[in-house]
């Protein structure tokens, strides 16, 4: 079927088969590979990417429910080759280690603080709890949202 | 220091919050095939036929592969350094399988879903044969036996009774224990058992292969060891060195798993059948089921002490499960002993370890690596003995803990499957990194420190603590190397065989390598690993790239730093001796400098041409520890037995941090890690030998909401043997949860946790049976 919809502000129609994994689609059809697959099965939150403002696991969302929708991946938060201010603070606080959560994990951040600019460490916790990192251990990861839920005027 | 001890963004930072850098998974080649491997679905059994036929006639299908039509070459899949002590004991393909994910057969396809449909295809008859499914049934007479191929071998003179079901045995001793238990005052026995777990990187394993234009094979593979991975590529596949390349590209995590040869011989024989790019993705529950665990132990443990808390006697005995296969059996088992027992002093020590094959998943390197498991029953150990002397936890290790100075025979008696090597404790913050913890964790003296304040009357909260130590490389044995050459501006590339898998090792040895030269580690060029390109280095494993890898950082720059001294002092007709570097600029007295720009020119273009560059090796002759000491305080719900941890701190003696923020980076990952393997992580099989938790909702691993407080101290010490100083960070701290929880729960409950994961049931059980009446 064709879909249209929107992929990092651009709009898009591209003709896939409606039961195609919006996670297939971003990396097989459109060559965004920034958004991984860890389990396939929205267990593990690496595939995350933003839909209509809200945190989805792209292995979960087969890609006729897109239509008409708007999707941001990873590849679409930098603005004039400027990095986004949460993959910034990500990078200072030194919350990336392996990397391969890293995309998912600041989606969820990026649509967390859509929702609520100005998190609590508990809020940011449960915000980001559907994203695993088996490297950090969270803290430097928690520090760099928390660093910015206090003074995001710029997100 | 201008570069080093600094905490420096990570040289691939920008790339991976940003989603460019690539893994495995993000590179397409035109007409790449996926590659899928049938398994086996019995625990035990043979092959008595196999018909792939219908597959291959599969339109789509280029490459079908079992037993019938690869080299049958008995090989470990440990990437260990060479001859590797490791049994050989594995094929690609065997007409037995020997547990329930074992390899049958694989296919390569056009697509995943015609890979399906061929293995679907495929007809096996099996013979089932009775299973073990229990480590301690390996050993008994009558038991089946797994190995009974009469080709596997042990490439070391080391045991290896495969018709015993041994698949490696180790049996030490100094001093007389019998002797040390008639002196001690009190002896306490107990056994633990260290539970099966596994790695979860959040990349699984995965590896892409393809013919060249030249007709070598080129493996992109997720690993740790490419250097292990093309030679024992080179091995199963009866194909010369030469003919292989492999390269590293960045890694979704390892933590020993990655350190094994687990798709690369697969998915090039599948390549070189279909002679097109072959690209095998292993599945989360494939991962679970069918990479590699660590390996399930029982540690019999036997200590006698003196009234005011003197060791005088210790036996640990250990009887290592390695699944179906002797991946890492020896040296795990070995470094049982190694990594705790140095620990605490004695005279008279005997250590003994039987790894057993079992028809279960495969054991395998896994952060802690032997000492996870011992440490375990060391630490609990001491806790007892504490409790039963009356003295205080701290004191007792206090007393007892090795000191900077002080050595203990175990070094030398103990190795990775040979002798191992003597040495001198060079740096030792344990001291202070007690003290700072248990002040962190607000520990009162005085023989446990049971605390209130909980939340509920049936609530009880306790306090526990460890010491431990691991190793930074293993000596005399591993080997790293790097190269460094000088560009136009100035500029250096620095080629290391070190395997950065996400743990920042491209930004250390960068940083290293700046602080020599006098430039800004954004002036290294960090390439890491390309066998066709960089120097051997035999990978990231046994806590060894800052330190040995580190090292061979530094030798290489120096030499670097000498032929650009030297260049300069010619061009401007200064003192070599008495030259400094600064901010890329070589400085002499009286004024006279020459920029790394005009050397770089001079060099290359103007007169006497020649290319700055060196490569320099590094081996250690020793292998310093890294100390820790963690605490924790728990809350323990008795009437459910659900614990709650309030916090834990881990206090730890690193040597020089290179780059602060990365190391402690690594500690509170493996604190988190070492939590889930305390609390939740647990393999549970059906009676058939089958992994039920083979996904993230039954084998739970922590998320942002699972997490007590946690505070990491780094204490600061000097080794002088490191690379400015510095030891290992990245294994050490996963040791410490299972021993510091259990001792917490034992000062809230009394009651003693002797096998983990510390679940609402264990804990209930085991307070039920501490408050039994006698």
């Amino acid at each position: 079927m064709k879909i249209e919809f929107t992929l990092n502000h651009q709009k898009m129609s591209i003709e896939a088969p409606p039961e195609l994994r919006l996670l297939d689609l971003l990396r097989d059809y459109c060559g965004l590979t920034g958004t991984k697959e860890g389990c396939g099965k929205g267990e593990c939150g690496a595939c995350s990417v933003i839909m209509n403002s809200k945190l989805v696991n792209s292995c979960l969302v087969p890609v006729c429910q897109i239509d008409d929708s708007e999707i941001v991946t990873i590849e679409g938060l930098e603005k004039n080759g400027e990095l986004d201010v949460l993959q910034q603070a990500f990078i200072n606080a030194g919350a990336v280690q392996c990397g391969f959560c890293i995309p998912g994990m600041i989606m969820a951040a990026k649509a967390l603080l859509m929702q609520n600019p100005h998190p609590s460490e508990e809020e940011i916790k449960k915000g980001l709890s559907g994203n695993l990192c088996r490297c950090t251990g969270y803290a430097k990861i928690i520090e760099a949202v928390a660093g910015l839920a206090g003074n995001n005027n710029r997100l | 220091m201008k570069i080093v001890s600094k905490s420096k963004i990570k040289v691939d930072g920008p790339g991976l919050a940003t989603g460019k850098q690539k893994f495995v998974d993000d590179f397409d080649m035109h007409g790449m095939l996926v590659g899928k491997i049938l398994t086996s679905p019995h625990a035990h059994a043979l092959i008595k036929k196999i018909n792939t036929s219908k597959a291959e006639k599969l339109p789509g299908v280029h490459a079908v592969l079992c037993y019938k039509n690869v080299p049958r070459v008995p090989h470990t899949t440990a990437g260990q350094g060479f001859p590797e002590p490791s049994p050989y004991d594995t094929f690609m393909f065997d007409k037995k399988v020997r547990y329930v994910g074992d390899r049958v057969a694989a296919v390569a396809a056009d697509s995943e879903e015609i890979a399906m449909k061929a293995i679907s295809l495929i007809e096996v008859e099996y013979k089932v044969l009775p299973a073990i499914l229990n480590a301690k049934d390996s050993i008994k007479k009558g038991a089946p036996i797994i190995h009974d191929e009469p080709d596997a071998t042990m490439p070391i003179p080391v045991p290896f009774e495969p018709e015993k079901n041994i698949a490696a045995a180790t049996d030490v001793q100094v001093g007389d224990i019998d002797k040390g238990f008639e002196k001690a005052d009190l002896i306490v026995e107990r056994e633990f058992k260290a539970h099966y777990a596994t790695h979860c990187p959040m990349e699984p394993h995965i590896t892409l292969a393809y013919p060249d234009e030249n007709g070598r094979l080129v493996i992109v593979t997720s690993t740790q060891v490419p250097f292990h991975v093309r030679r024992i590529v080179a091995q199963t596949l009866k194909l010369p060195i030469k003919k292989i390349r492999v390269i590293k590209p960045r890694i979704g995590g390892g933590f020993g798993g990655k350190q094994e040869i687990l798709l690369e011989d697969v998915c090039s024989a599948l390549a070189l059948k279909s002679n097109k790019p072959v690209k095998i993705r292993y599945t989360r529950e494939e991962e679970f089921a069918k990479s590699r665990t660590r390996h399930e132990q029982y540690v019999n443990l036997k200590i006698g002490a003196t009234k005011k808390g003197k060791l005088t006697s210790i036996f640990m005995d250990v009887l290592s499960n390695t699944g179906a296969y002797g991946s890492h059996a020896l040296t795990v088992a070995c470094n049982c002993g190694s990594k705790t027992l140095p620990l605490y002093p004695c005279d008279n020590v005997r250590f003994r370890a039987t790894t057993v094959y079992t028809n279960l998943p495969v054991g395998g390197a896994y952060r802690g690596y032997g000492a996870t498991q011992a440490a375990y029953a060391l630490e609990c150990l001491m806790d007892e003995i504490a409790y039963k002397l009356e003295i205080d936890p701290v004191k007792l290790r206090q007393m007892n803990h090795i000191k900077s100075g002080g050595s203990s025979p175990i070094f030398e008696k103990l190795g990775e499957g040979k002798a191992g090597v003597k040495q001198t404790i060079g740096s030792c913050g344990l001291a202070e990194c007690i003290t700072k913890g248990a002040k962190a964790i607000g520990w009162k003296t005085g023989g446990g420190c049971q605390v209130s304040g909980a939340k509920e009357k049936t609530h009880k909260r306790g306090k526990g603590m460890c010491t431990l130590m691991q190793g930074s490389s293993i000596p005399e044995i591993d080997m790293a190397a790097a190269t460094i050459k000088m560009n136009e501006d100035g500029s250096f590339n620095l080629l290391v065989g070190a395997t950065d898998l996400g743990t920042g090792s491209d930004t250390i040895l960068a940083q290293i390598a700046a602080e020599v030269l006098g430039c800004d580690e954004s002036d290294m060029i960090v390439l890491s690993s390309d066998t066709d390109i960089t120097p051997f280095d035999v990978g990231a494993y046994a806590s060894s790239t800052t330190y040995l890898s580190g090292a061979a950082v530094i030798k290489t720059a120096q030499k670097v730093r000498e032929q650009i001294i030297k260049v300069a002092a010619e061009v401007c007709g200064g003192n070599p001796e008495k030259a400094v570097i600064e901010n890329k600029v070589v400085k002499f007295p009286g004024g006279k400098k020459v920029s790394f720009y005009d050397i770089a020119i001079h060099t290359l273009y103007l007169k006497d041409q020649f290319q700055i560059a060196a490569t320099e090796s590094n081996i250690s002759h020793k292998s310093p520890p890294p100390f820790a000491a963690h605490f924790v305080e728990v809350e323990v719900d008795t009437e459910t037995g659900e614990v709650d941890l309030l916090k834990y701190v881990a206090a730890v003696d690193c040597g020089t941090e290179i780059n602060p923020k990365l190391a402690r980076g690594q500690t509170e990952g493996a604190v988190v890690n070492g939590i889930g393997y305390a609390m939740m992580e647990e393999y549970i099989f059906n009676e058939k030998g089958r992994l039920l938790t083979d996904n993230f909702f039954t084998y739970k691993i922590p998320s942002t909401r699972d997490l007590p407080e946690i505070k990491i101290i780094h204490v600061k010490s000097y080794e002088d043997s490191g690379p400015f100083g510095a030891k290992s960070v990245s294994e050490i701290s996963i040791n410490g949860a299972l021993p510091a929880i259990s001792n917490a729960i034992f000062n809230a409950t009394g009651a003693r946790l002797t096998e983990g994961p510390f679940t609402p049931e264990r804990v209930l059980k085991a307070i039920k049976f501490a408050t039994k009446p006698e």
